[in-house]
């Protein structure tokens, strides 16, 4: 077998061109990666969206048993309305972490989200894991005729000290 | 009888919580690379660890629980990934020993040796990449058809499954945000990985271990990419896949995935102790955050800056001469956000931390 012979060029590449090379492929691969990923953005932006509307009526308080979290809604809108001694309020099923939905835990007493472990009390207080906040607040009311009226378009943030809020909660007399 | 199998199961479960399994895998990280690596390099030792993790594994499917996870479709290739890995490992280690020995005589390391012996790109190596892509196309296709594609019910915004994980490969990912920030874990560290790994031969401007494999030359180089690796992200998947179960809750290899099994995780933040137990303040946490968070913040800017005064100065004061500042300064960037993760690891372990900067009203927590 004839052993192949690799001719030493004189103008071969140094390394140092070698680099410039990939520094010009690099700046080319996330030009294309920014392009491809802007027209990607697009997708966020439908022309119809089939949702579910943003405000809703959720029944009578007299449905809600005191001191429970109710599910009833939660598959429809994406809230829990839980009662209190005091009166309503209602949760957002969103985990303020990354955004997976938790679940309610009837025997343990909280929101536990199956990603990365957050908890949450009753009332949407983050106590475990990383989630940074609580759980978000939806606006609530009654309607005229005395049903609970829930708008998904406001929201009320623990932190930001909007759970005073009187729309952020059903006193019930 | 039973009683040893009690023993055992339970005494393997408890070495697998997190902080143990952590600690054992860095220790052991240090002996094979500092203490061990002739040992290390013998075939002898390749054939006992994959045989002896075969059998593991092995056995270990007598239990239940361990059967479930192991043998889920999506589970299997991370088990074969987990052979492979000991094996490339072995192999890089087996190489550099090798060649230090023939660098320590003055000697040509094997591959100058072998770049004497030229073969043709066709047929030799056409023809030996042909017989791979064979079996490689045969592996995928027997796959395929044995194991089922794990489809599940179409997408529910409200129902996420229990436990969500993600793709394996990016269960280290997920891990990470147990720890940090989702802004921090799935943000910045994603793209710190990525530009650092981008970076890697601009800042090296070392050209030993260039074609060869070595070990004394490129020390820290292959210490610190190889604790990035192995530890930071391979063991981390291993945690990811195998140990967390329902709610994300921590499991032993052999204990039931109980959906109602109770940890206490209460998570504290920095400035909850700060006040909160030293009574500063009356006990209250300020509303400035600014006042609340300024120990973390002291804290986490102190890290980075002392860090790279330490590195540049003491630790690793030759390497800066040689590199010049640009370089040193990206270089010492990337190793102490690389550091970051597990010192939050461990501070979590430790004393239930969450947060060291926590300002939720700004979306900004560390
Ligand atoms: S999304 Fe809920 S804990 Fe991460």
């Amino acid at each position: 077998m004839p052993t192949p012979k690799f001719p030493e060029s004189e103008n071969a590449i140094t390394r140092r061109d070698f680099f410039n090379w990939v520094v010009v492929g690099w700046a080319g691969f996330a030009a294309a990666m920014g392009g491809a990923l802007t027209a990607i953005g697009r997708l966020f932006f439908p022309n119809i969206t089939f949702e579910p509307p943003q405000q809703f009526k959720a029944g009578f308080p007299a449905e809600y048993a005191v001191n429970k979290v109710d599910e009833r809604f939660k598959k429809r809108y994406g809230v829990w309305i839980v009662r209190n001694e005091r009166g309503i309020y209602c949760l957002s099923t969103v985990c303020t972490h990354l955004g997976c939905t938790p679940n309610w835990l009837e025997g343990e007493a909280k929101f536990k989200c199956p990603c990365h472990g957050s908890g949450f009390y009753s009332t949407g207080i983050n106590f475990e894991g990383p989630a940074p906040r609580p759980l978000e607040r939806y606006r609530i009311g009654r309607s005229e005729d005395g049903q609970i009226a829930i708008d998904k378009t406001v929201k009320y943030q623990f932190e930001k000290g909007q759970w005073n809020d009187p729309s952020s909660f059903l006193e019930l007399a | 009888m039973a009683t040893i199998g009690n023993f055992i199961t339970s005494a393997i479960n408890a070495f697998c919580q997190p902080s143990i399994l952590f600690t054992a895998s860095c220790i052991l990280f240090y002996l094979v690379f500092f203490r061990w690596r002739e040992k290390f390099a013998e075939k002898k030792t390749l054939y006992w660890m994959e045989g002896s993790m075969g059998v593991f594994i092995f056995v270990s499917c007598l239990n239940p629980t361990f059967r479930s996870v192991v043998t889920k479709p999506d589970n299997i290739p991370i088990v074969g990934m987990l052979f492979l890995v000991v094996f490339f490992t072995w192999l890089a280690v087996h190489k550099m020993v090798i060649n230090d020995r023939l660098i320590d005589q003055g000697l040509d390391v094997e591959n100058k040796k072998e770049a004497k012996e030229l073969v043709f790109t066709w047929p030799d190596l056409v023809f030996s990449e042909f017989i791979c892509s064979i079996i490689a196309w045969c592996v995928l296709l027997i796959w395929s058809i044995v194991l089922k594609a794990p489809l599940e019910e179409p997408a529910n915004p409200v129902e996420t499954p229990n436990p969500s994980k993600a793709p394996w490969y990016f269960l280290g990912l997920q891990e990470m945000l147990v720890y940090y920030d989702p802004w921090l874990a799935g943000v910045v560290f994603p793209t710190l990985i990525v530009v650092g790994l981008i970076l890697i031969p601009f800042i090296d401007i070392n050209p030993k271990g260039n074609g060869y494999y070595t070990f004394k030359e490129r020390k820290f180089a292959i210490t610190s990419f190889l604790f990035g690796f192995l530890i930071l992200w391979i063991l981390l998947i291993i945690y990811g896949t195998f140990l967390r179960g329902p709610n994300w809750n921590f499991f032993g290899p052999y204990e039931v995935w109980d959906l109602h099994k109770l940890e206490v995780l209460k998570n504290v933040n920095l400035s909850e102790y700060l006040f909160r137990s030293t009574g500063l303040n009356g006990g209250k946490l300020p509303d400035n955050p600014f006042l609340r968070e300024g120990l973390g913040m002291v804290l986490v800017i102190g890290y980075f800056v002392y860090g790279t005064i330490l590195l540049q100065k003491k630790w690793m004061k030759n390497l800066y001469e040689k590199m010049g500042k640009p370089r040193f300064y990206i270089l010492v960037g990337l190793l102490l956000s690389m550091g970051a993760l597990p010192i939050k690891m461990v501070l979590r372990w430790l004393i239930n931390l969450k947060y060291i900067v926590g300002i939720p009203e700004w979306f900004f927590n560390i």
